[in-house]
């Protein structure tokens, strides 16, 4: 049974992923899962500069999914080459450096610094970030926006660049199509969902940010359409996400045209969910009786 | 940090919307520290997603068990509180770093003051200090004597003294109005509970210039320090509550 995958010229020996921010950078979680048995880690979205990140209270749970407002809490590029990347760029999986940034510059930055490392074969680029320059307005949810990030990255990192879509636009579609046209060599999605929790007892939003982003089961449907949309438009690999907790989730990704999965708020819930995943992912394409997991995709 | 199954051994309630539980587990329970906590997972809860961070209230290596305080505010408590013995409740476990004690032999007379279901950790810690051949002060505060939390068992550690709310055992007032905090001579001082309690003595501490920590319960997910969502904003920047606390010496807090 075959499950590698291959996203531009990134191997994954298996089509399971950890999500950026929920996972840390891997060693956060070295007493419940073994990494040899992951596809990859996408570790903790990092900026050119170091942030604070958002004032607490970050996090709302809501109905079957929580609600964060954490604002990038990273301590930058240069503090992820000198002080991070050593600790974890022997394990024994794929490490995705997921970025950020206020301009695009700052992405270009970013990308050129990781470009040069060893054991960094791929970046996913989050295009949610707002664009400090254009009034603050997210890069992605415009197709202009997201070619002008993407294009500028393309053109100052030589490896597989994964370009992480926000669901918070009109027309998902249209946005995984221009980055397709600038040189992503895959997408995934959805980011959160942008949401609000109040608490009536003290009229006030639970947020110090008022509004967050929402993930969870709670997200899982919507994140399903839109991989799903998006896998008959574009013809580079999809990595699906959103709400994912087990394998029978993972695979209703697959079916839906994703060629991978990432695994994100369920960590918090059972910290080796990751591995499960992937084991169970194994399972059902042996009940099945399929050779390779490309074999599940039903597009 | 390991992930378990706990058996409840037998629960029961230890006030009109508290649960005294006492936990084992078929494998040998990790050791663990005064004021480290757990994750419990949430079964059979609909909507309910998040693992609910709940502090160590006792532990006995000999005979494998834990014991917790759990408060019903809201549904994952609740099922919490519902348990009865047999059941399971799966755990992540022991996390965070715990309460420092002074090393064997070290003059110390330490209070630790609780308010509410607060004072859960401090019987554990209570009994730490009590083999290093201290003898601890408690200082408890509740609403009423009715949600004073497990007092005898705090009697069979240490000297005990309480406050009131509403004045109907002990002293009437906030655990700040007690007099053994000026007539008492301590050298460390342990809070936990709710927040403003915990201010108004770690302002008194510091205007005493007296040795303090506190036991910080920032709402969280993880408890490992991947999320970054249950941070305290220090003297060295925004921390995770999980992972580096949830005990902090007052001197790494912006508090004033």
């Amino acid at each position: 049974m075959d499950l590698s995958v291959k996203i531009g010229t990134l191997q994954l020996r298996n089509p399971v992923l950890t999500a950026s921010g929920t996972f840390g950078y891997g060693t956060e979680y070295a007493d419940f899962v073994d990494f040899s048995r992951l596809g990859g880690i996408v570790v903790k979205g990092t900026t050119l500069h170091p942030r604070e990140g958002n004032p607490y209270p970050r996090m709302a749970e809501t109905p079957s999914g929580m609600l964060n407002a954490v604002g990038l809490q990273n301590k930058g590029a240069r503090y992820f080459i000198d002080h991070i990347y050593p600790a974890i760029c022997h394990l024994p999986t794929k490490i995705i450096v997921n970025v950020s940034g206020s301009s695009i510059d700052d992405y270009v930055a970013v990308a050129r610094m990781l470009d040069e490392l060893e054991h960094i074969p791929a970046i996913e680029l989050n295009i949610s970030c707002p664009n400090v320059k254009q009034g603050g307005m997210a890069f992605g949810v415009t197709p202009y926006g997201a070619s002008s990030v993407v294009r500028a990255v393309r053109n100052a990192y030589s490896k597989t660049l994964i370009v992480k879509l926000s669901p918070n636009v009109t027309d998902i579609v249209s946005i995984a199509r221009a980055v397709e046209e600038e040189g992503a060599d895959g997408v995934s999605l959805i980011n959160t969902l942008l949401g609000m929790a109040i608490d009536a007892e003290r009229r006030r939003p639970i947020l110090s940010t008022v509004t967050g982003g929402l993930s969870g089961p709670a997200v899982k449907p919507v994140a399903l359409r839109m991989v799903w949309q998006v896998a008959q438009a574009v013809s580079i690999p999809v990595i699906g996400m959103g709400g994912i907790c087990s394998a029978t989730d993972a695979v209703e990704f697959l079916l839906a045209g994703a060629t991978a999965v990432e695994i994100g708020t369920a960590n918090f819930v059972d910290p080796s969910v990751s591995e499960k995943v992937a084991d169970g992912i194994a399972d059902y394409m042996a009940r099945h009786n399929m050779e390779h997991v490309s074999d599940i995709t039903m597009l | 940090m390991k992930v378990l199954d706990l058996i409840v051994k037998e629960s029961c309630a230890v006030s009109a919307t508290s649960v005294r539980m006492v936990l084992t587990a078929h494998d040998t329970l990790p050791d663990m520290q005064p004021g480290q906590f757990v994750e419990l997972r949430i079964d059979d809860t609909p909507g309910v997603l998040l693992r609910r961070p709940i502090s160590i209230h006792d532990y006995d290596k000999e005979s494998n068990t834990l014991a917790l305080l759990v408060q019903r505010v809201g549904k994952g408590t609740a099922w919490l509180c519902s348990r009865q013995a047999g059941d399971v409740v799966n755990a992540v476990l022991p996390l965070g770093n715990g309460f420092t004690l002074p090393s064997e032999g070290a003059p110390c007379s330490p209070l630790l003051i609780g308010g509410g279901v607060g004072v859960a950790p401090l019987l554990f810690l209570g009994r730490e200090l009590c083999r290093r051949g201290i003898v601890p002060t408690f200082l408890l505060g509740a609403r009423t004597s009715k949600e004073l939390l497990c007092k005898d068992l705090f009697e069979s550690v240490g000297t005990v003294y309480v406050t009131t709310e509403v004045g109907d055992e002990g002293v009437k007032g906030f655990v700040t109005h007690h007099p053994v905090l000026s007539e008492g001579d301590f050298n460390a001082v342990y809070v936990c509970g709710p927040k403003p309690m915990m201010q108004a003595v770690v302002t008194m501490a510091r205007a005493g210039e007296v040795w303090c920590e506190v036991s910080l319960e920032n709402r969280m997910a993880c408890g490992i320090g991947a999320c970054l969502c249950c941070v305290e904003d220090t003297l060295s920047g925004n921390v995770c509550v999980c992972k580096e606390g949830p005990v902090f010496n007052i001197d790494r807090l912006k508090w004033t």
